[in-house]
């Protein structure tokens, strides 16, 4: 087995693990640090249900190796704390099993901090990314345009 | 996660690769140069790509250039299409690859990548073909600089173990007005049935398309039907459908039939916005 000893920069934090080449972040976040807020999903990019941050911006961690992650911030929902975005989809309503919800609120929360003055067309690029089976997509925008608002 | 194990190589400069991926050649571990690496990781979960040694390059200070001179724009393989679509340097190609998949998936997926992937779309290429760019490539044999329409035949003839560096645009490219289309079977998410990618010059108008046929192309036959001036916008969009690349794709995104009838609408609105020729 290719394994690998890499330190990875978790929610501000270094861990030490032990990784074999063909693991997805995803998996690695899960399995072996108990990080279960990125959820599988489709586990081909599709879903967005797995989105983490790395250096900030939104990554679908099925996508990334974990031996890429080295030298990069990683972020999960685990890392975001009373976050406005948070509270705000709490207000909306928007969600309703809460499955896609963790992937949908870091990929809001990167995009309200890479965007403060985000339109619509902004929004609607970005949030395409993500699916929701309950269709909870117009309380998920009230929930983005919120917090923009406020800024 | 991939059922297969293999090696993971950083190499931190282009000679390196080149060497790496020789080495690793020899010792048949059938190596792949990897940058956003999506195809590997999608395609490797369902046993559809191998590789024993992942050589990824995307570090590379050459691979993640972005440099605007007086003359031209010069792109890195490496950089991510998210990237090059938020520094918009060269607005047809950030339409055009705005398209890719989501937001999120092209903060992953790069533009070397995408230009050589297998899915057949591969659509950031489109906008380089119009634009008679110059690519950099790396191999065995050395560097060598090559006009893209020159080695990019349904997908880019590189050597063994050849790297892809740069893209170098002219500015005059750059600046011409421009289309680029997706039309997609259902919704603005569902998986493209064809893009369409133009621009102008020299009063004459360049097309790429991708999603038609297994391979993007751009065609001098079908430029030159469309833009025969002396006919209707329908008599040219008929010219340039009787001289298409074959085969046309007739699969469960869309039949030939219908991919066709796209298509001849595609053409009818590119002749308007560029050409001012109504139907």
């Amino acid at each position: 087995m290719k394994s690998y000893t890499i330190t990875l920069n978790i929610n501000g934090e270094s861990r030490i693990i032990t990784v074999r080449s063909a693991d997805t972040l995803l998996y690695i976040l899960r399995e072996l640090l108990g990080l279960t807020g990125a959820k599988p999903g489709c586990l081909n990019g599709d879903c967005g249900a797995c989105t983490v941050h790395i250096d900030g911006w939104p990554m679908k961690s099925c996508l990334m190796l974990a031996v890429e992650a080295v030298g990069k911030k990683v972020t999960t929902i685990e890392g975001l704390v009373e976050t406005p975005i948070q509270q705000a989809f709490v207000e909306n309503f928007a969600f309703q099993c809460g499955y896609c919800t963790p992937g949908f609120i870091m990929n809001c929360h990167s995009l309200i901090e890479q965007h403060p003055n985000a339109d619509d067309q902004t929004i609607k690029e970005w949030l395409e990314s993500n699916i929701c089976r309950c269709t909870s997509y117009i309380e998920i925008e009230q929930a983005v345009k919120s917090v923009l608002r406020k800024k | 996660m991939l059922p297969f194990d293999f090696d993971y190589y950083r190499p931190e400069t282009l000679n390196d690769a080149v060497e790496l991926f020789q080495y690793l050649d020899q010792q048949g571990k059938q190596p792949m140069f990897f940058s956003g690496g999506t195809e590997l990781i999608t395609l490797g979960r369902i046993n559809l790509d191998y590789t024993e040694a992942v050589i990824d390059i995307k570090e590379i200070a050459e691979c993640k250039m972005m440099q605007v001179s007086d003359d031209q724009l010069l792109l890195g393989s490496t950089l991510s299409l998210t990237k090059i679509e938020e520094a918009n340097l060269f607005p047809l190609l950030t339409k055009t690859a705005s398209e890719v998949a989501d937001h999120t998936a092209r903060g992953k997926i790069t533009l070397g990548g995408n230009i050589c992937a297998q899915i057949f779309y591969r659509e950031a290429v489109l906008p380089f073909l119009l634009a008679d760019s110059q690519v950099l490539l790396i191999g065995p044999n050395g560097k060598r600089i090559v006009p893209i329409n020159d080695i990019f035949q349904g997908q880019l003839r590189l050597e063994r173990g050849e790297i892809l560096v740069q893209i170098a645009t002219e500015n005059r490219f750059i600046r011409a007005p421009f289309f680029s289309v997706k039309r997609r079977q259902q919704w603005d998410t569902g998986y493209p049935l064809i893009t369409i990618a133009a621009l102008k010059i020299d009063q004459q108008v360049r097309v790429g398309i991708s999603g038609l046929c297994p391979f993007p192309f751009r065609s001098k036959e079908v430029e030159d039907a469309l833009n025969n001036k002396g006919l209707t916008a329908e008599e040219r969009a008929a010219g340039a459908i009787a001289v298409l690349p074959q085969p046309v794709l007739d699969d469960v995104e869309g039949s030939s039939e219908y991919r066709i009838f796209v298509l001849r609408n595609l053409f009818y609105d590119l002749l308007a916005s560029l050409d001012r020729v109504q139907v």
